[in-house]
């Protein structure tokens, strides 16, 4: 039996971890509310800014949920229904008009959700297991399953699973970290609990 | 040239996203590279696309771009002298 140790939820400007109020940003855009978190953490990453919207949501979540861990074989499982289409529509606003066709690279290296693995990995310096998988909903089955046998063979000794929503300033975050040891079994029903808050 | 400096400057600091600086921050014959600013090669990219779409400046070498993007005194040198608007 593995188990859930730390979650965190990010929507509308709010955070909470483990199911508890942790900050609360002003009403903005999500641009806005990234930097106010951000600070708020008191992180230094100047490269935080250049990132896209999406990987700057999939950022903050896991720097909350890492912050205590040591970074060690920790494997990553995120997952989302739109991926990187929120970055795709502006790419293609800066390609369709032949008259001033001017692909900006800062925005076209993020038009790939998996980036956002490699930005966590490249902060935390993570190693492991990594997968970013597009589908309709949370597959919370196939994804409890997977997170259980990368700890029990051994290939991680933890594992950050994530569930993200980036289109439009419409947001959302839902993570959720495994290990051998915590205070919530990891099943099907408690994962969910994280998914619907 | 005093202007162009600073509109670079400007335009620099909205392309690359680079949120925590600002005009004054940045000196003539800073390196913009490695130690000075510290951009990477994506934020070549931009200022070659910049060059592009503000100056109608087209590198035709993108080894050119190691002088060119040396500091801000190199860079407007260049645009000064080529760009077509």
């Amino acid at each position: 039996m593995h188990f859930i140790s730390n979650s965190i939820v990010i929507r509308q400007a709010t955070v909470s971890v483990n199911g508890a109020p942790y900050f609360k940003g002003q009403p903005s855009e999500f641009k806005d509310f990234a930097k106010e978190l951000y600070q708020h953490l008191g992180i230094t990453y100047p490269k935080f800014y250049k990132m896209d919207n999406l990987c700057k949501l999939a950022f903050l979540a896991s720097e909350i949920v890492l912050k205590d861990q040591d970074g060690e074989d920790i494997a990553l499982i995120f997952s989302s229904k739109e991926g990187s289409l929120d970055t795709d529509i502006q790419h293609q606003g800066h390609i369709q008009d032949e008259n001033s066709f001017y692909p900006s690279p800062a925005t076209f290296v993020y038009t790939l959700p998996n980036i956002c693995i490699g930005e966590v990995s490249i902060r935390h310096q993570l190693k492991t297991e990594s997968m970013f998988l597009l589908a309709e909903a949370y597959q919370t089955a196939y994804i409890q399953a997977y997170s259980d046998f990368l700890i029990e063979s051994g290939k991680a000794k933890k594992v950050l699973c994530g569930w993200l929503r980036m289109l439009k300033d419409d947001y959302v975050a839902q993570f959720y970290l495994v290990e051998k040891q915590g205070n919530i079994a990891h099943q099907i029903n408690n994962i969910e609990q994280i998914l619907n808050k | 040239m005093a202007e162009l400096k600073d509109l670079l400057k400007q335009q620099i600091i909205e392309v690359l996203n680079l949120e925590d600086i600002q005009v004054t921050d940045i000196q003539d014959e800073d390196a913009l590279f490695g130690d000075g600013l510290g951009l990477d090669s994506i934020d070549a990219l931009e200022l070659i696309v910049l060059l592009d779409k503000e100056y109608g400046i087209k590198l035709s070498d993108p080894k050119e771009g190691k002088e060119i993007f040396k500091s801000i005194n190199t860079l407007a040198d260049f645009v000064e002298k080529n760009r077509s608007k």
